[in-house]
């Protein structure tokens, strides 16, 4: 499936709607990169939206909606992902999460905890 | 990373006696210090780091499994060990599952990237549907250690 192709879906009322994939470019700034606790942050944050929404790398892509999959990433700080997302909500998810990189997951440098 | 990069394979164990978060915890800590992969000294403090980790918000990232983990200055690489629980444990975990297989990590606070290629081995390894109930169903350290063997050698290694 190319995830840039407008794909025909039925809605809740059975009629079809064009569905088209939006993306930006997002970069893990906080040091200790994209952990266990970022990822729970963005897998809860993507769930909140009816999109589907990716996160891709140079080698691989991750369904945003499952932590596991973002751990995959292994995204260190400086590390720059493209987010795809794939819905009626897309642009609004897109915002959500890009405001999540730019917060550094609410982390301070100095926090010990990972 | 490989989890022969991190994993003490004295300290893995099939049946954690304990019935709680901060028991397994403890008990997954206490089987690194029998390894001498950390000092009798540091176990509470650890414990404690820990559980102010998970105080943060679970380390249980759903299909049964968790990572508990944290950063302390009295190791200087990063250290682990794997334990299974066979009646399960109430993590509040963000499935709400309760977690059979425990993943513990304790890295220096200066090394973030070994954590996240830790982290990264253990989710890319833990996508494989058979290799989670295998762990599970194990039934002596040696089956865990020989599972992680086998991932080691003919997983996809980044």
């Amino acid at each position: 499936m190319n995830a840039r192709s407008p794909e025909s879906v039925r809605d809740a009322a059975g009629g079809l709607q064009q569905e088209e994939t939006i993306s930006r470019e997002v970069v893990v700034v906080n040091a200790a990169g994209l952990h266990a606790r970022p990822a729970d942050l963005l897998a809860r944050e993507a769930r909140k939206w009816q999109s589907r929404i990716a996160f891709v790398n140079d080698s691989q892509r991750a369904d945003g909606k499952s932590i596991l999959e973002l751990l995959t990433l292994a995204a260190e700080a400086g590390t720059r992902l493209v987010v795809e997302a794939t819905g009626p909500d897309a642009r609004e998810a897109l915002d959500a999460i890009g405001s999540l990189f730019e917060s550094r997951f609410n982390e301070h440098e100095n926090d010990q905890e990972s | 990373m490989k989890f022969s990069d991190f994993v003490a394979n004295d300290a893995v164990r099939s049946h954690v006696h304990a019935a709680t978060k901060e028991g397994v915890i403890r008990e997954m800590a206490q089987s690194l210090v029998d390894a001498g992969k950390i000092a009798p000294g540091d176990l509470e403090g650890i414990v404690k780091a820990i559980m102010k980790r998970e105080d943060l918000g679970s380390t249980g990232i759903g299909r049964g499994v968790a990572v508990p983990h944290t950063k302390h200055p009295s190791v200087n690489k990063l250290v682990g060990t794997v334990a299974v629980s066979q009646q399960g444990i109430d993590f509040q975990s963000l499935d709400g599952e309760p977690v059979q297989l425990f993943f513990l990590l304790v890295s220096p606070p200066d090394r973030p990237g070994d954590h996240l290629r830790a982290l990264e081995n253990i989710s890319r390894q833990l996508r494989d549907d058979s290799f989670c109930r295998l762990l599970k169903a194990a039934k002596e350290p040696v089956d865990i250690q020989h599972l992680l063997e086998e991932a080691d050698s003919h997983g996809v290694v980044s």
